[in-house]
């Protein structure tokens, strides 16, 4: 409880935590908050200036009130519908990769840190993957996979799994020789719960600094990959397809590419100062006391 | 104060205040004192006494939340405390020069020793490079390092220990100043090396005159280097007076206590032999590690050559040495947390002598409660992620306890080690070193274990609290009939503790005997000479006598 209330002292873990939970409630609440079917198009309201008031024709032939916060686009989407629910998207992608991220390269950094006979072999194959750019390689597997939410998120977690193998194997080199692990080896604990017990748990506060780090370049990358047009189809709102289809019309209508970007760039920012105050409080090397 | 000579450092009732939420709210309470010119005055008290804040106070190094609310500080008559930092800057080096406790970290590994004594001459004179140069040839040849032109362009790292304290302390006493201040310094180093850093410290101080501020935590180091002493506890100076006054008849309950936890180098009389077979046995175990180079060409190191040791069940066998030693070497090779090179460990087992020596993990496992151990470092040796409870019942669970009894066994060796029960429910960080180091004897012991073997298990610790570990000890062996592996860099210890003594060195074993017979006399030259390293028995009438009448050294204030 100390730690909560060390975290909560810190700004930049407040300001972090404050602008994710606004965003979580706006994705959860998306369907309250006067938004209408993200791929719902109506060819009335081709690019619609943003703050219009009218009617929106759904496509099961229901009209509804609607007032086009930040206009309509080219296909006579309503952008503040697609933004909000792009931050499902967003979160998602950024969640759920994180937790991907860190499942895989925890567990292969606990090997490859704990058995020596695996590292050698596993760092290679690590290096190599670091050697490959993580936007080429995230695209390569879009392309193998298909552009599906799970693909998307795989192709993204794929390349960030090095660097957290490479924390945690780094972490548990130095954990493995703590005196308390080679009491818990005395004892005659086997080494998967030695593995568990007494080095994941030690390991951890950085690994979830390092989560805040993987999912703010995640929810980046979805981005990136969405604008190039290699992420998810377009009847999945997310803010980087979003922004690619406003780009062709940028000059004319900039608030395709705006409105999206203002909630993608607070995002990113948000994640990274929330670890960032993660870090300063967890980490030994910026607190006093970190046990 | 009143008499001619001045006093080089004076410290009138000061008092250094700590953050609010603290266990106290002052690190120094109202400590005064001062040193004449050429005299030494030793600071003593456990951790957490005050003793280091003080001296950091002297030198202007308080941390920032740490501030002076009251008293003064003079350094030669000027007025420390108000000093501008600019001021203090100038008078570290000049005036005051300090030597800490570890070496390594007050050098900077990026550059050669030469060059960051060359940068104090800078900083503090205006002569020319030659004139420098000559200088920090001149203090490395003082301070007894052998070729001083090597020492120049060496880095730290390319020394040992106690040559990087030698550069340490050239560094301090190069511009002669009036006050040195060592703040434990010889307290990371092996006895040897640290008689001979006390004698160099003393032969500097008789040449250039100046007064020393020495800290320690050690009553050897004290009897043997100190004019004056002056006792802290809790922040307050708890005794002041002369060495032979406090040390042969103190008169606060504290420093008597303290003395009375120093162990002795005089053994006391043995215990019956034990009979039996031995319960861990190691014969001719060797521990070589190899690395290779660029072109592939093995380079050996033999960490451990050929040892044998034998403990029997109620005994205590003690393996005392230096660092590098290969005493850790031998201890881990026998609770097999390292797979020895050559040679045989054998475990007493109901069936019969088993050797491990070779086995893997998992045939080991079943073997494991046999040996257990206590490490050195109680910050260390507990998972700070589980409660004491989970650490303790560990080992039991593991030998096919059930949880419940497990807490059962857990909660009787809680009692045994004098831990209040609800304490299992606890993380560490919420203990003291030495209840940790408790609670690790604890779990040792959670899984029956018929030997233990304890690596420099009192060592972290405090005087007062080392004594009782060590009682705690005895009490235990006596209970299980525990066979005892005490490996100790501290002789006093091995002394009052153990049966057998085995002296190694450079990863032989060079001398063993009864504790009586090694005790009496070494016949190995290099026995001898570390036994003459260690401090002696503290001088004067015997300390546990509650004599009040000495008179001289005065109770400052009581704790």
């Amino acid at each position: 409880m100390a730690v909560l209330h060390r975290l909560w002292r810190n700004s930049a873990f407040r300001f972090g935590v404050l602008v994710l939970g606004f965003l979580t409630l706006v994705a959860i609440g998306a369907p309250f908050l006067g938004t209408v079917d993200p791929a719902a198009l109506d060819y009335a309201h081709i690019n619609t200036a943003a703050g219009v008031r009218g009617q929106f024709a759904l496509l099961d032939g229901s009209v509804v009130d609607h007032t086009f916060w930040m206009g309509a686009d080219n296909f006579g989407r309503d952008i503040y519908s697609r933004v909000l629910y792009g931050t499902r998207t967003s979160l998602m992608v950024g969640g759920i990769t994180a937790l991907l991220a860190l499942g895989a390269g925890g567990l292969l950094g606990m090997l490859a840190g704990y058995f020596r006979a695996v590292d050698a072999v596993l760092m290679r194959f690590m290096d190599g993957l670091m050697a490959i750019p993580a936007i080429l390689l995230a695209i390569v597997l879009v392309a193998v996979l298909g552009a599906t939410l799970g693909a998307v998120v795989v192709a993204i977690a794929i390349p960030e799994v090095p660097r957290v193998t490479r924390l945690v194997r780094a972490l548990v080199l130095t954990l493995r020789e703590e005196p308390f692990v080679e009491a818990a080896r005395a004892l005659a604990t086997p080494t998967p719960v030695i593995l568990w017990r007494h080095i994941l748990p030690n390991a951890m506060a950085p690994l979830i600094v390092q989560g805040t780090f993987v999912a703010a370049s995640a929810v980046l990358t979805e981005s990136i990959l969405s604008f190039l047009g290699l992420g998810l189809p377009a009847e999945i709102a997310t803010w980087g397809n979003i922004m690619a289809e406003g780009r062709v019309q940028f000059t004319q209508y900039p608030g395709n590419v705006m409105y999206p970007a203002l909630f993608l760039v607070p995002t990113i920012l948000a994640v990274n100062l929330l670890g960032d105050g993660l870090r300063d409080v967890l980490d030994p090397k910026f607190a006093k006391r970190t046990w | 104060m009143s008499a001619a000579p001045q006093a080089i450092l004076a410290i009138e009732d000061l008092h250094v205040e700590l953050p609010a939420g603290g266990d106290r709210t002052h690190a120094v309470n109202g400590v005064s004192l001062s040193i004449l010119p050429g005299k030494t005055l030793c600071v003593v008290g456990e951790s957490g006494s005050g003793k280091s804040v003080m001296a950091t106070a002297v030198m202007g190094l308080l941390a920032r939340e740490l501030r002076i609310t009251r008293g003064h500080v003079r350094l030669q008559g000027e007025a420390l405390t108000g000093a501008s930092a600019r001021r203090l800057r100038e008078l570290r080096g000049q005036a005051m020069g300090m030597v800490f406790q570890e070496p390594m970290t007050a050098l900077n590994p990026v550059m050669t020793c030469g060059a960051q004594i060359d940068e104090l001459l800078k900083q503090h004179t205006r002569w020319g490079p030659a004139r420098r140069r000559d200088a920090v040839l001149r203090i490395l040849q003082r301070v007894k390092l052998p070729e001083p032109e090597r020492m120049m362009r060496s880095y730290p790292h390319q020394l040992s220990g106690g040559q990087r304290q030698r550069i340490v302390i050239a560094m301090a006493v190069i511009l002669k100043p009036a006050l040195l201040i060592c703040d434990e310094p010889t307290t990371a180093l092996d006895v040897t090396t640290q008689k001979e850093i006390l004698r160099l410290i003393a032969e500097l101080q008789a040449e250039q005159g100046s007064a020393v501020l020495f800290i320690t935590h050690d009553m050897g180091v004290v009897a043997e280097i100190a004019d004056e002493v002056l006792v802290m506890h809790h922040g307050n100076a708890v005794e002041y007076g002369a060495r032979d006054a406090v040390l042969g008849a103190p008169r606060a309950e504290y420093t008597r206590m303290l003395l009375a936890a120093v162990p002795s180098m005089t053994p006391p009389p043995p215990r019956p032999e034990p009979r039996g077979s031995p319960l861990l046995q190691g014969v001719g175990v060797s521990k070589t590690y190899t690395s290779r180079d660029w072109l592939g060409r093995r380079h050996d190191t033999h960490s451990l050559r050929s040892a044998a040791v034998a403990v029997r069940a109620g005994e205590t066998v003690g393996i005392v040495g230096e660092s590098g030693s290969g005493k850790s070497t031998l201890a881990r090779c026998l609770i097999r947390l390292i797979e020895p090179t050559e040679g045989q460990v054998l475990w007493g087992h109901a069936s019969g002598p088993v050797d491990v020596a070779g086995l893997r993990e998992g045939r080991l496992r079943p073997l494991r409660n046999q040996v257990q151990v206590v490490f050195q470092d109680p910050n260390r040796s507990l998972n700070p992620r589980r409660t004491v409870g989970d650490s303790i019942v560990e080992g039991a669970i593991n030998f096919g306890a059930t949880r419940a009894a497990a807490m059962e066994i857990a909660a009787s060796l809680m009692d045994k080690v004098r831990l209040p029960r609800e304490g299992l429910l606890r993380y560490p960080s919420q203990f003291s070193g030495g209840q940790r180091q408790r609670i690790a004897i604890a779990r040792a012991l959670a899984c029956m274990p018929r030997v233990l073997v304890a690596d420099e298990a009192v060592s972290a610790l405090d005087v007062s609290v080392q004594a009782q570990i060590l009682q705690l000890l005895r009490e235990i062996q006596a209970e299980f009939g525990l066979g005892l592996l005490f490996i100790t860099h501290d002789l006093r210890v091995a002394a009052q503790l153990c049966d057998r003594v085995i002296v190694m060195h450079q990863g032989r074993i060079v001398e063993e005997g009864t504790t009586a017979e090694l005790y009496a006399g070494q016949k190995e030259d290099y026995t001898r000479r570390l036994f003459a390293a260690a401090p002696k028995n503290i001088p004067g009438p015997h300390v546990r006598s509650r004599a009040g009448g000495g008179g001289h050294p005065r109770a400052v204030n009581e704790y």
